[in-house]
Order: C-alpha cells, then structure tokens, then sequence
C-alpha cells in the first residue's frame, strides 16, 4: 500500500503557525551530544536557571558519570516546587478502537485484539468504581478512532467525569482547537499527546497509516488545546523508538517553547519507554536502560523545574518509588490500560495496550509514597 | 521575648505573632509540628488543597483557635480568584483570604492588575483581602484604595528561598503604606525573616523554607525567634549604619564661632 505524504494535512485538519516546530526541530538536528565534555557537563550542573545548552549537556553520554551529581540537584529543585508532595492519578481506557497503523503498539488496527468501547452506563460504572478508591483526577484515554469514538462521545465521557473527579485530563487523537474548546466546556482541562519521536523521518516509518501519520498536526496538538481554553498540556516522546537523547532533547525544547509562548500553561512531562505489547515480542525494552532513563528524567526536571513529571506503570514499583520525591511529581496507581477493566460492572473486557510493570492499588501506591516521607496528594486544582 | 501588647492588627483582628506559616509542600502530620513550634497564629492553606475528600485533609491537621488564611492559588484571572474565595467562604473557612493570582507557570509571578480588580471586588462583599503581588508602590496604593486590608509584597520568586531581593521596593511600600505589610514568599533562612523585619515590615510569611528543611519543628521554631529578634530590633532602632565610611571625627563645621 503507498503511504501518503506525513508532512501533509488531511482535509479537515487545522493549521497554525509552526514557528515552534521549526525552532524544535533544527535545534534537535543540530543537537551532536558527542561533542560536550566533562567541564560542560559541570558548567551545566553549576547554573541556575539552566539554559537550553545546558540541558543538552546534561542529556549527552559525557553527562553518566554525573548521574549521582544530576540526581541530586533535581531533588533540590523538586524540593522547592513542589515540596513534599506527590500528585496520585489513575487512566481510564474507554475505548480501543484505532485507526492508525502504528508498528509499536497493541492497539494498532492490524493487530487482532479484542476491541470495546464502552458506553455511557458502563463509563460511569467505571468511573465510580475507581472514585471509590479515594482517586480524584483522573485521565481519560481512548485509541486514536474518529468515528468509533467521536469528540461527542469523548464530551459525555468528560461529563460524567467531572461527576466523579475533580481533575480531567484527556489522552485521545488530537483534535482542531474548536473540538479542544467543547471538550474544556465539557469539564476537561489537560490535555497529553505522545509526539512518540520527533524524528520525522523515523516517525514515518513508525505510523504507517491513519491520521496519527500527520507528523505536524499531531505536533501542534498541544498548542491548539491551550488556544482552546486548557489549563495545561503534557509532552513526551516514546523513549527507545528512535535516539532517546534527541528525543528527549526535543521533547524538553517543545515544553520550553510553548511555556514560553503561553506562560499561563500548566506544563507536564512523561517518561515512557518502549515496553512489550502483544503479538510483537521483537520489540526489545532494553534499548534504554534504567539509568539512561534516570539521566533524562534528571534532566527534565533541572530543565523545566516547574513541570509535574510522571513516572509510567511500565516502570517497576522500586524505580518509580525512588523517582518520585526525586524528580517525578505525579504517579499514577490502580492502573487498568485494557478497557473495562476496574471492575465497575461486569461486561466485554478489551485487550491491553502494553503490559505494565507496577500494579498496585491506589492504597499501596498511597501508603509506599507516605513511607518515603511524602505526601500523597489526591487533587491539585479547583475548577471555578 | 514576644511582647504582648505590640499586636498586629488586620482587618480588625489582633494577633501577638507575627510569622504566618504556609502550609503546603508538608507532609501533612508535620504541619502540627510547625504551627506548634513557630506559634503562628495565622496560617494559609490552599483551598484547591483542602477541597479533597481524600482520607488527609488539610484541614484536619490545622489545631483549633488558629486563624486560616486561604489563598486562591490555581487562579489565573480576577474573576476565578473572586470565585474561589467565594467557595471558601461557603466551605467554612472564614472571611480572611489571601490573593493569588497567577498566570506564569514557570515563574508564579503575581499579576498585579488583576489582583487588584479582585482585591476591589472581595472587599466590598466584606472579606478580609490579603493581596500577593509583586512589590510595586503603585499598586500597593490601588490596593489600598481597592479595600485591602494588609499588602504582601513577594521578597523573591516563590519557593526560591533567595531572601529579600526586591528589599529596596519593599522598603518603599513600608514608607509610604499605612497598612500592614507582610513579606511573603522567598523567605529562606531565618536571618532573612529577620532582616525584613528590622526593615519595619509587620510579619514575615514562609512555607518552603521550613516543609523542606530537615527538622521541620526546629526550623520553624528558629523562624519564630528570628522573626521576633527582628521585631524587637526594628521597634528599638535600629543604630546608625553608615552609608560611606565612618563619621568624621573633626567636623566640617567645626569651625563656626557665633
């Protein structure tokens, strides 16, 4: 099948302008992490604020060596934004119908898994049953099909939420700014969308089909749900899909550009990294390793110190338990990524996303973050 | 040391402390600790924290008899920040709320304008306003005549603990400002409480400072002493400090006859 030009906007599709895009990507082509050195490292460890080439530094190899120096001051930093506190939330898969051809993950539309949307009823029943845990923000995530689960459905989906939860954030297909605007009306104000790389060309190669293909319309994402009226958006690239030290650089650099374009913005990074998915096992997770991951992590948060960073259920409880209070701020718990799968009512239950690492219940997520001397914090934001 | 019949008086209301504790960023069973040892008598929290139904509220961990101050952090604009404090108001925390209005996320640089307008706006529905701003003279007069009943200028950005780096700015508002003036955020030792404090400021507002220090009722007890040092300093007079050099032993004008 040919494959359709991914620089190229579908009919439909809205376009703004794509100042930031061009300044991410040519900063992240002319990123040559082999060229710092040891004293650049050093020079980057000793300012405040610490500058884009500075970040770069800390994300090279000749940073490593420095991990126990980078891990150190990201918990100074994380100390004084965000204290003690740790953000608990938890996903809510709501459906998994896909219309994209992504090679790396479970939902793809070639991959035979059991497929369920659920409807408004079960939603709810949903909903309850993991507000009855104690949680009160919650993510709202669908696979990336339009016509399965249209902006409409989405909306109800928010309404309800907003019954049950005092934060909404939503992870779906993006969308123009105008569908970004009713879903805000509708009680969601965060909105996440996974750049996965910011390698075009390898991005590419990755999304085979469906409008996921659109490298710049899924870029701009985030700046069309700020337009929209959201309180906040959140960045991240697929670490181990492509270089993770560009991809981490450039995702870095996108959350620096529009913070700096919308200074109101609410900023948030993730970390995830690739994981095993069903029917593909030649993925391999190791690509990156803990402590690569550690050093991007670190690097975020020296970077952008007022960001929530949030650490994945891919990664095992012990890393996540020692990241938090370090650099990540947010920790999500009680993690179901299949659909129907928090048990509110029974039903068709659909097929995983990708296999998580961490599943513990929101208590023993809560009472491991009060071990470590933290606070567990249930909601951050009142709606008025 | 402290000396109960130097009150300060705001909206009406006397208190004999002059530290206001924050109360974010703790672990919650160690926000006790703090009010005990710092013996604050007014503490803020944020209503976007307390209005949770998780198994630890905030307001659980607040002792009787102490008075709260809310803040409307989260909001972006006068209208929101108007909004919360009304929903403070009906949950039951008092008439006193703090203003917060915030629209850099990286920075938390007050916005001056809109804080007045909500200022305006909440003192005229008969709260007790305490606007957040960055210290400006100008504003600080709209914010008296807008109603407020205290100015809390910021000493550096929020959670800094840089110390009294807008010092010179404050220093004006205590000149030319009849109401109180508390300094409020970026306050990280204890010797900085209390340089504002000599300065003549009327409290001294922290929260970072002592929720990240190691011993959490120590420092909040070292807060309570610097600050009332500070008072006593400010309230004795402080010695002449010369700007340049010392004084002249033989004067200039010492040779005038009649």
């Amino acid at each position: 099948m040919e494959r359709i030009n991914h620089m190229e906007y579908m009919e439909g599709m809205e376009t703004i302008p794509e100042d930031i895009m061009e300044e991410v990507i040519a900063r992240m082509e002319a990123y040559d992490y082999d060229r710092y050195t040891e004293a650049d490292v050093r020079r980057a460890l000793d300012s405040n604020p610490l500058a884009p080439e500075g970040f770069a530094a800390l994300l090279s190899p000749a940073a490593m060596p420095f991990l126990e120096d980078m891990a150190k001051r990201a918990r100074e930093e994380t100390r004084k934004h965000f204290g003690n506190s740790v953000y608990i939330f938890t996903p809510i898969y709501i459906s998994n119908y896909c219309e994209n051809h992504c090679v790396y993950c479970g939902f793809n539309c070639h991959n035979r898994i059991r497929r369920v949307k659920l409807d408004l009823d079960r939603i709810e029943a949903e909903m309850k049953a993991i507000s009855e845990t104690g949680l009160e923000e919650i993510l709202i995530l669908t696979g990336e099909s339009p016509a399965m689960s249209d902006v409409a459905y989405i909306g109800e989906a928010c309404k309800i939420a907003r019954r049950y939860f005092r934060m909404v954030g939503l992870e779906i297909y993006p969308v123009n700014t105008e569908e970004y605007a009713y879903l805000h009306d509708c009680g969601a104000d965060f909105v996440t969308v996974f750049q996965e790389t910011y390698n075009s060309e390898k991005y590419e190669t990755l999304h085979l089909a469906g409008r996921k293909r659109i490298f710049p319309y899924r870029f701009h994402a985030q700046e069309r749900a700020l337009r929209g009226g959201m309180r906040g958006v959140a960045f991240a690239a697929l670490l181990g899909l492509d270089d993770c030290r560009k991809d981490a650089f450039a995702t870095g650099m996108h959350a620096h550009l529009i913070q700096r374009k919308y200074p109101h913005a609410e900023i948030s990074i993730s970390c995830p990294r690739l994981c095993p998915i069903i029917n593909n096992d030649r993925i391999n997770p190791k690509d990156v390793h803990e402590a690569q991951l550690l050093q991007v992590i670190t690097a975020y948060r020296i970077f952008l110190p007022f960001a929530n960073i949030t650490i994945s259920t891919r990664e095992r409880a012990a890393f996540r338990d020692n990241v938090i209070g370090m650099a990540a701020t947010k920790i999500s718990a009680g993690v179901s990524t299949g659909i129907g799968g928090h048990g509110g009512e029974e039903g068709e239950q659909g097929d995983d996303q990708f296999e998580i690492s961490d599943r513990r219940t929101v208590d023993q997520v809560y009472d491991a973050i009060r071990e470590k001397g933290l606070q567990p914090v249930m909601n951050e934001y009142v709606y008025v | 040391m402290r000396n109960e019949n130097d009150k300060l008086i705001i909206g009406g209301h006397e208190f004999t402390s002059r530290f206001i504790l924050g109360s974010g960023k703790y672990s919650m069973e160690l926000i006790k600790a703090a009010i005990t040892h710092a013996e604050a008598q007014i503490i803020t929290l944020a209503l976007r924290r307390a209005n949770t139904n998780a198994g630890e509220n905030i307001l659980d961990f607040i002792p009787e008899g102490v008075t709260l101050l809310p803040n409307t952090s989260g909001a972006r604009n006068a209208a929101e920040a108007v909004r919360i404090a009304r929903l403070s108001r009906e949950m039951g925390c008092g008439d006193f709320v703090k203003i917060e209005v915030i629209r850099d996320s990286r920075y938390l640089m007050p916005d001056n304008y809109e804080t007045i307008k909500a200022t305006e706006i909440l003192a005229k529905e008969g709260f007790i306003v305490m606007p957040y701003m960055y210290p400006d003279l100008n504003t600080a007069r709209d914010l008296v005549n807008a109603g407020a009943a205290s100015i809390m200028p910021l000493a550096s950005p929020i959670g800094s603990n840089k110390g009294l780096c807008t010092k010179e700015f404050i220093k004006m508002i205590v000149d030319e400002i009849s109401l109180p003036v508390i300094v409020d955020a970026g306050i990280g030792r204890p010797s900085q409480a209390c340089e504002a404090m000599e300065m003549g400021v009327a409290a001294v507002m922290a929260n970072t400072a002592i929720a990240t220090a190691g011993d959490v009722a120590v420092m909040a007890g070292a807060f309570k002493n610097a600050v009332e040092a500070g008072r006593m300093a400010y309230l004795a007079g402080l010695g002449r400090i010369m700007d340049k050099g010392a004084s002249a032993s033989s004067p200039l004008t010492g040779f005038l006859e009649d």
